[in-house]
């Protein structure tokens, strides 16, 4: 099987990019994407040239580390897989195909298809835990959960932190990504006790950290890598305006 | 570089008659007085403590953020001590911890099946076929508890019963129920909940956290008795390709294991062991290299673009069946391709480790079961087109709990295997006389976790005073084979219950001890090596990648020092190893330049060490005259292919200590095991 990869370079973050095409990348349908650029960078290195640089790292669709805008869409055209877990079986023989980096404002380009997502750490460090030091628990089952709750936590809290949703936002906005944590902690007795505060701290950083603003357009929730739902959203919108109201 | 030829006596070490094999003084493990299950309990109530204030005035190291890392790192400046915290990727959530599947156990006895600390001990230290060491493993156990406690109270999801407590599973090497899990995202929960912690103090200002920096070196510096410390690392920052330079009191790796050695593993494309590798060449003992970890549940291998494997849950062995066709036709038809697992009906199915080990079945330990897939498909039994892969079914439990509770149980993995196999596990494929046959997965042993690491005493320190190893990256709690769901256990253990104490002990005596400064001339040294080796790298200008080189290194590992070895193999491997540095050190080629970021550059780096790697768990694997655990040796075995060990002449663990230079064999040092709580016997899965 034979593609084209029409590629986002780019030699550093203040440089300017362009497309670059690929003729030919010799692949087969049960090899990866990821393999696929392995495949094409191997031969750039055998002509000597740079290989493109793009982040990945488990390629099991876990650590969140691959991004890609392919063909239009965040992690290419299948749903709820990341990039790493896409197989040239979803592509035509001869077929062009766009490969872009993550395009937002609060994830500059570092290299090629390389972006910086620190903004995303800033976001959970202003307030994505239960304040807690180690050692002070009591014993696990001392604190029921309701199975419902637990399931739906864990709906939450499943999010890879990759930055599909921002990258799919025409906004840029980060509110799914908040959202998922913020939700995750709501759900559960031990987040309940400081939820006033966390929502407030992690949206307040979200907005000073360059991200756009929501307007239900549901785009992150579409192309999210690991279906997180957009009554996520909803749910931290109206803990927000109460904590709000409350301070 | 100077092309030595290694020393041929040396790689023929027959530990008995070696001259140069020194044994260690048992006071150097630092195992406290006691019975085994008081011996925490007494060292706690006797060690040094570091007082609020002092605290303050030290700074430590964490290198690595996966469950170890982050756990320690957070836990560190929870009780006030200065952190630095690096990791290789984007940011800390991403270490490769984020990657386990099913579980992590623990003594709670929740489900009242009779387990206890002393039973998760026990059969801790029998997976590891009796080469670990007592006093870690269990304290391990006895620390499993606080484990689930803290997680829970961080908000860890995980998955429960309709009574709103813990739900349990089973794992492998286990006849209890005493798995707590997350879906199939056991690892991930726990990491985000290590993380978690990690940000807050991030956020206090306590961490300061370093991400996409690699550690290259660790820099000793003499105190004013002239003992060797290790006080600070030169890191790469990726993203500058500069060096940079981090001081501290203590510095702590959590850098994992060296998997990747083979190339094709389950372990994430950026694990590495140059970490470790720089620890050693520093004086550090490298322990039990040869003990490496083969998941018996992997997607089989499709070609040789393949970067590399993914695993399928130990959790699938509760309610999946493995088997190969009784009859060698039917194996030969579904190789090439005219039969399909479904279409084999259930008396002409071999169940062989059901029929192996009833007691067990298919949950007998990891290197158990790796090796009779392998025994199997090695007799012409195995399903696919290369012959190298068995069959693992779900149409037992979809027949008897129904596709729905299947679903809820393993969907998420159904689904990663359906996108990268094509096949859907839970589908109906064919009705035999009124029996549904569902579409079986193809699994294979791969490369998976390793138990070998940096020696540690009881302290998780190295043996560099000031330099600790925790996690994957040390040796301590698994012997020669670890048991499902016991990596995350050990990882947090020693992040959050271990090293927190066991550091103080040695910080105690540095509070007086300023912040250190890193324009000595030890820094300088350090950094000019690394560069020197840049510069090196970047001037061989030769004609071959480092993922080509890595590959056929992978191959040759795989083949000689893989999942079964012996003398011959293993000699003509360290020929072939000898070979590929030579091609790396003449033939490698980096494209772009060192300033700025050159991801073929820091692979070439790790590349490098991999080869070391390879050599020394080549070493390791010739010395160990005896198969145990995930070493397996073909002259040692029973007549009916048991591992056979040997505990007169191997009951100790192989300590590594490098002798300057690469390409001189590592010398060996024997740590003798001394057990007192558990009787040493042979290994039974049967009954």
């Amino acid at each position: 099987m034979n593609v084209n990869l029409k590629i986002w370079r780019q030699a550093g973050p203040k440089e300017k990019g362009g497309f670059v095409t690929y003729q030919n990348v010799e692949t087969t349908p049960d090899t990866s994407f990821l393999e696929t650029l392995d495949i094409l960078n191997e031969r750039l290195i055998n002509e000597g040239q740079e290989p493109v640089v793009f982040d990945h790292d488990c390629r099991e669709g876990i650590c969140g580390m691959c991004s890609l805008y392919i063909n239009g869409h965040p992690h290419g055209p299948a749903t709820g897989a990341t990039t790493c877990q896409l197989y040239m079986r979803r592509f035509a023989e001869g077929e062009t195909i766009t490969v872009e980096p993550w395009r937002s404002a609060a994830f500059p380009i570092i290299k090629d298809l390389m972006v910086d997502r620190n903004a995303f750490d800033k976001i959970q460090q202003a307030g994505g835990y239960v304040s807690f030091n180690c050692g002070g628990a009591q014993d696990a089952n001392n604190l029921p959960i309701s199975k419902e709750a637990a399931d739906e936590a864990m709906d939450s809290a499943t999010c890879i932190g990759c930055g599909a949703c921002v990258a799919a936002c025409k906004n840029g906005s980060a509110m799914l990504f908040v959202s998922a944590k913020v939700s995750q902690f709501a759900l559960l007795p031990q987040g309940k006790v400081e939820a006033d505060r966390r929502v407030r701290a992690m949206v307040k950083r979200m907005d000073e950290l360059g991200f756009g603003n929501c307007t239900n357009t549901g785009a992150c929730s579409a192309e999210c890598p690991k279906n997180i739902k957009l009554y996520n959203i909803g749910r931290m919108n109206r803990m927000f305006i109460a904590a709000k109201c409350k301070e | 570089m100077e092309d030595t030829i290694i020393d041929k006596e040396a790689t023929t070490i027959d530990s008995a008659s070696a001259k140069n094999v020194r044994v260690m003084n048992p006071a150097d493990s630092k195992i406290p007085e006691g019975p085994v299950a008081e011996k925490w309990t007494n060292y706690k109530a006797h060690q040094k403590l570091v007082n609020p204030a002092n605290k303050r005035r030290l700074d430590v190291i964490v290198v690595g953020t996966g469950l170890a890392g982050a756990s320690a790192a957070s836990t560190l400046a929870e009780l006030g001590f200065n952190v630095l915290n690096f990791c290789i990727q984007d940011s800390p959530r991403r270490a490769h911890s984020i990657a386990a599947q099913g579980g992590i156990n623990a003594a709670k006895n929740y489900q009242n099946d009779g387990d206890s600390i002393y039973r998760l001990f026990y059969d801790t230290v029998k997976g590891g076929d009796y080469r670990a060491r007592e006093a870690n493993v269990y304290r391990l156990a006895e620390v499993s508890n606080n484990i689930i406690d803290q997680c829970v109270a961080q908000g860890v999801p995980f998955a429960r019963e309709y009574g709103g407590l813990l739900a349990n599973r089973s794992f492998g090497g286990a006849q209890v129920s005493r798995t707590f899990y997350a879906k199939g995202q056991t690892g991930q929960q726990l990491l985000l909940g290590a993380y978690s912690s990690l940000n807050r103090q991030i956020e206090a200002g306590k961490v300061k956290s370093y991400n996409r920096y690699e550690m290259h070196d660790v820099v000793l510096i003499k105190d004013k008795d002239g003992v060797e410390r290790a006080r600070g690392i030169i890191a790469k920052n990726l993203v500058t390709g500069k060096f940079e330079r981090f001081a501290a009191h203590a510095v702590v790796v959590a850098t994992g294991g060296y998997g990747n050695t083979y190339f094709l593993s389950t372990n994430a494309m950026g694990c590495n062991c140059s970490a470790a590798m720089a620890c050693y060449r520093k004086g550090a003992y490298f322990a039990n290299p040869a003990y490496v970890q083969i998941h018996p549940t992997c997607i089989p291998v499709h070609g040789d673009k393949q970067s590399k494997l993914t695993l399928m849950s130990e959790s699938l062995r509760n309610d999946g069946r493995i088997w190969v066709p009784k009859n060698i036709e039917d194996a030969k038809k579904l190789q090439s391709g005219e039969i399909k697992g479904s279409d084999i009906k259930e008396e002409d199915r071999d169940y062989y480790l059901e029929r192996r080990y009833p007691a067990f079945g298919n949950l007998v330990p990891r290197d158990v079961a790796s090796r009779a897939a392998k025994e199997r498909c090695d007799h012409g039994f195995g399903v696919n087109n290369t012959g190298l892969a068995v069959f693992l079914d779900f149409s037992e439990a979809i027949n008897r709990l129904g596709i729905d509770v299947v679903r809820q149980r393993y969907g998420n993995l159904f689904d990663m295997y359906e996108e990268i196999t094509d096949v859907n596990p839970g589908e109906l494929a064919n009705t035999i006389d009124g029996v549904n046959y569902y579409n079986p997965m193809m699994i294979f042993p791969a490369i998976h976790y390793t138990m070998g690491g940096l020696w540690v005493d009881y302290e998780l320190q190295t043996s560099v005073k000031g330099l600790f190893a925790i996690g994957e990256c040390n040796f301590s709690d698994h012997g020669a084979n670890r048991l499902g769901a016991s990596a995350l256990m050990q990882g947090l253990a020693d992040g959050y219950f271990v090293l927190p104490y066991t550091i103080q002990n040695y910080l105690s005596d540095q509070i007086t001890v300023p912040h250190f400064r890193t324009d000595t001339p030890e820094f300088d040294a350090a950094e000019a090596r690394c560069q020197e080796k840049m510069d090196r790298l970047m001037n061989i200008k030769g004609n071959r990648s480092v993922d080509s080189i890595h590959k056929e290194l992978g191959l040759i590992m795989w083949e000689y020092v893989g999942m079964a070895r012996n003398k011959e193999g293993l000699l003509h491997a360290l020929d072939e190893l000898k070979r590929i540095r030579k091609e790396f050190d003449t033939e490698l080629f980096i494209p772009g330049s060192a300033d700025g970021m050159n991801v073929e550059l820091d692979k070439a780096f790790r590349l490098n060490d991999f080869i070391t790697m390879g050599e020394l768990i080549a070493y390791d694997a010739l010395n160990r005259n005896e198969s145990c655990g995930g070493h397996f040796r073909e002259e040692y075995q029973t007549p009916e292919g048991e591992a056979k060990r040997d505990d007169k002449n191997y009951f100790y663990v192989s300590c590594w200590d490098y002798q300057g230079n690469d390409n001189k064999a590592p010398e060996l040092i024997k740590e003798e095991l001394n057990y007192e709580a558990i009787k040493v016997q042979t290994r039974n899965y049967k009954s």
